[in-house]
């Protein structure tokens, strides 16, 4: 079963260096894209990139959305989140979305990029620095996670976005992680290592005991304020044909105060740039 | 300023000058039957910017009559006017308007030998080149598809008087009886000739007619040509003028609202078209519209060099409108109550489109409105499209809605939507290039409801103005389209005042309604699309969503199953 306690300091050193290199991972993957290269072949290419650094299994395995699919146009099925044969073209806007396992330890990271340059693209990624800000200032008032996820959406609405989070499976903001302890073999089921899997239906189990759960959406069961642990947060907005996203871990203490575990990051990096200019 | 220039074969033309000595010259050449005071209107309006000619052509007003068929070839027509042009501008090159005959022995002159490099620019109205039409003529003969079949029979239905003036005496005996005064008399804008005049005109046709279109040559012009046909032109059709691409290598059309004479009844308008051209090839920027009337060059979209003015464009219907017009081609110009709402959606338009821009607007505010008006005249020129789309929503029982929320709700609803049709549409007819009103009504205009009464007659009377002003303005080219959406996914229902309730039910309702809406899921982007197709189609009424076509159509054929509805409490 998973740990319910929050994690201790050097748990956190842990995870952070994890999505570091999930990140890393994927801003190199993303170095390597050109005209051509596959959904496929951009996801296997960040998985053998893991892989080599000691990722030994996922919470969900690599995906790479292209074009309109970053804005997941077109999705009916939970199949249609994997990686297909569609070519990335020039000024194309991709995400490349991982969660690695290492040790027991989990990230769940989301990149958004560009191959050349597209106006929307740009304009979305300044836009999406506000979520970041506002998700954290309210987990820090206290504010229901239901009622959080409505003000996003309020946000969306205000900025003239489309809330794509809402297509994730249960429409998912965000998901609570935790250190994976299982003894099930390392193996992968429609995309999810079953290892997490086992480990977020046991939260899932013991949440819903309390009338809470570890997946953070806007029914019923996510109007109370965040649990303590470990929050993956994934806001998803789009404009016509172009999706963005950032994903990362956000710390809630017992104390119920929040903060963004990681601010050296790719996307955080981008706004600090755009704000010095 | 009078003078007399002599022309070929020794006659003499009369010339009139105005204007600006030192500007670009302008060379007007009326048609038949006609003088040079054809142009009277037209050179009152271009003297402040340019040096103003035109002159009476042989055969009419105060030039010489000489007698015979073959003084009337095109051939001296055109040295007539090279005479004029070497006499007006011996040093510069001139710019061409002509109109009707006056543009045919244009056309002549400008692909013959005559006026090498003399020309900068030239206007052409209802007169084609002959050789041009010979063409059009023969290429329907030879693939006579039924669309072909079509314009060259309704051609020859309004070219009866053609043949008519190939006959022997009658058609003088026509002018000298007054049948053919009265005949003319029925076009718009037509006036009574001189007998004489029209008599010697006759030869025009009898001179040139038959040689040009049975042997039709080649002729070519890489000079820049813009053709202003108008729209309801009885005697020259709209395609056998501006077919004409593979003659013209830079050509612009517009297709103008008006009649034969345009000249003489859309003087303005055809001085403001000519000086776009003349100011465009003398260098300077060319003009949103003379951009969009382009016949070469690249594809264009479908609302390339559009102006789009929209109110309330700061959320839901306005704002995807103002996107959706700008992915497919259109300067858009935001309005809103709501500044930073109007600057978000000009952002964003601008990241699919052309550069956008927003201004802050109370359509209520009849003042603020016209202020509105005059900045955006300066500012982006006359709109083509006007979208009066701001409006409020309230709910609830008649008996609870007090009079301050009536006059709000007619302030904004009614009063908005007159203010826009005045003044924003005001600017469309000043054009007198045509354009489009939209009107967003509701589907509540003609749908009775116990639920909606003080909406539903705001809309209602929205639609009723839409639909007069229509008809009022079809003589002017300006299309008067009323929207009525029906559920679709904005705001709106978040945002109605919901009257008979106290505040925790009012926000209790407000979220129903709002999660019916969002449970419909009709997005704001679907109705947009819709708007713009119902702006390229002219609907008169374009119900959006499903149920509001449903509700049209039960409208007309079963009012009384809506009035037994009516009764029925469908607010949640």
């Amino acid at each position: 079963m998973a740990a319910k306690t929050v994690a201790d300091p050097a748990d956190l050193v842990k995870f952070r260096e994890l999505q570091q290199l999930a990140y890393v991972a994927a801003q190199a993957v993303a170095h390597t894209l050109e005209p051509g290269v596959t959904e496929r072949q951009a996801a296997r290419r960040l998985r053998e990139y893991l892989i080599k650094r000691g990722v030994q299994d996922w919470f969900h395995t690599p995906f790479a959305w292209f074009g309109d699919r970053t804005a997941f146009r077109g999705f009916r099925t939970p199949l249609h989140f994997f990686p297909t044969a569609r070519k990335l073209t020039e000024n194309m806007p991709f995400i490349l979305d991982c969660a690695p396992v290492r040790d027991g330890y989990m990230a769940d990271i989301g990149y958004a990029g560009c191959l050349g340059t597209n106006r929307i693209f740009e304009q979305l990624m300044d836009d999406l620095a506000e979520h970041r800000a506002l998700i954290v200032a309210k987990v820090n008032e206290g504010v229901p996670l239901r009622q959080i996820y409505r003000d996003v959406d309020a946000l969306i609405g205000r900025q003239g976005y489309d809330n794509r989070h809402r297509v994730y499976p249960g429409r998912v903001i965000g998901h609570q992680i935790s250190k994976v302890h299982s003894r099930l073999p390392r193996s992968i089921a429609a995309g999810f290592g079953i290892r997490s899997l086992q480990t977020l239906v046991g939260d899932l189990i013991v949440e819903r005991m309390h009338h809470r759960s570890p997946l953070w959406a806007d029914g019923a069961i996510s109007d109370h304020p965040a649990t303590p642990g470990l929050w993956a947060v994934e806001p998803h907005i789009a404009f016509r044909d172009v999706g963005v996203k950032f994903e990362e871990i956000l710390v809630v203490t017992s104390s119920g105060s929040a903060y963004w575990l990681d601010d050296d990051l790719p996307h955080v990096r981008r706004w600090q740039r755009t704000a010095a200019a | 300023m009078t003078s007399d220039v002599t022309g070929a074969d020794g006659v003499r033309l009369r010339v009139h000058e105005s204007g600006q000595h030192g500007a670009p010259t302008v060379v007007c050449v009326h048609g038949y039957p006609d003088d040079h005071t054809l142009w009277d209107g037209v050179a009152t309006e271009l003297a402040p910017r340019y040096h103003v000619v035109s002159y009476d052509v042989r055969g009419a007003g105060e030039s010489g009559k000489p007698r015979g068929r073959e003084a009337y070839r095109l051939d001296q027509l055109a040295q007539d006017l090279a005479a004029v042009i070497n006499a007006v501008s011996p040093d510069r090159p001139v710019h061409l308007l002509a109109h009707d005959w006056g543009a045919v022995q244009a056309w002549h002159a400008l692909t013959g030998p005559w006026l090498d490099g003399r020309i900068c620019s030239y206007t052409s109205i209802s007169g084609p080149c002959l050789d041009h039409a010979g063409h059009w003529f023969w290429a329907r003969l030879r693939g006579p598809t039924p669309r072909a079949l079509r314009e060259l029979i309704s051609q020859l239905v309004s070219s009866w008087y053609i043949t008519f003036f190939q006959l022997p005496l009658l058609p003088e005996l026509a002018w000298r009886s007054g049948l053919a005064q009265h005949a003319l008399a029925l076009a718009d804008g037509a006036t009574t000739p001189a007998v004489t005049d029209a008599v010697n005109g006759v030869q025009l046709y009898r001179a040139n007619m038959f040689p040009r279109l049975a042997k039709p040559g080649p002729r070519h012009t890489d000079i820049p040509v813009q053709v202003l046909a108008p729209q309801r032109d009885p005697f020259v059709s709209r395609s056998l003028q501006t077919d004409i691409r593979r003659w013209v290598s830079n050509l612009a059309v517009r297709e103008l609202p008006g009649g034969h004479w345009l000249p003489r009844t859309q003087p303005s308008t055809v001085a403001r078209c000519t000086s776009e051209l003349i100011d465009h090839a003398e260098g300077g920027p060319e003009a949103r519209a003379l951009r969009r009337a382009r016949r070469s060059g690249p594809e264009r979209k479908r609302f390339d060099d559009t102006l789009v003015v929209i109110t309330g464009a700061g959320s839901g219907i306005g704002r995807a409108t103002a996107l959706e017009f700008a992915e497919h081609g259109a300067e858009v110009v935001a309005t809103d109550i709501d500044q930073q709402s109007a600057e978000r959606t000009a952002q964003l338009a601008s990241t699919l489109g052309p550069t956008a821009s927003a201004y802050l607007l109370d359509v209520s505010d009849g003042g603020a409105v016209e202020k509105f008006a005059t900045l955006l005249r300066e500012e982006h020129g006359i709109p083509d499209i006007v979208v009066n789309n701001a409006g409020i929503g309230v709910a609830g029982p008649f008996f609870n809605t007090t009079v301050a929320e009536w006059e709000r709700l007619i302030d904004v609803n009614l009063w908005g939507v007159i203010h826009g049709c005045r003044v924003l549409g005001g600017l469309l007819v000043e054009g007198g290039a045509g354009g489009t009103i939209v009107n967003i009504a509701s589907a509540a205009a003609y749908l009775p409801s116990r639920a909606l009464p003080a909406y539903s007659t705001t809309k209602a009377a929205v639609l009723a103005l839409s639909q007069c002003l229509r008809g009022e303005l079809a003589g002017a080219g300006i299309g008067v389209v009323a929207i009525c959406p029906g559920f679709v996914n904005t705001n709106i229902a978040s945002t109605t005042r919901f009257v008979g309730r106290d505040t925790a039910q009012e926000r209790a309702t407000r979220q129903r309604a709002t999660d019916l809406y969002r449970r419909r899921n009709f997005t704001a982007r679907r109705a947009a699309q819709e708007i713009l197709r119902a702006v390229e189609r002219n609907s008169a009424i374009a119900p959006i969503t499903v149920e509001a076509k449903v509700a049209l159509l039960a409208a007309r054929l079963t009012p009384g199953l809506l009035r037994a509805l009516a009764r029925t409490d469908i607010t949640l």
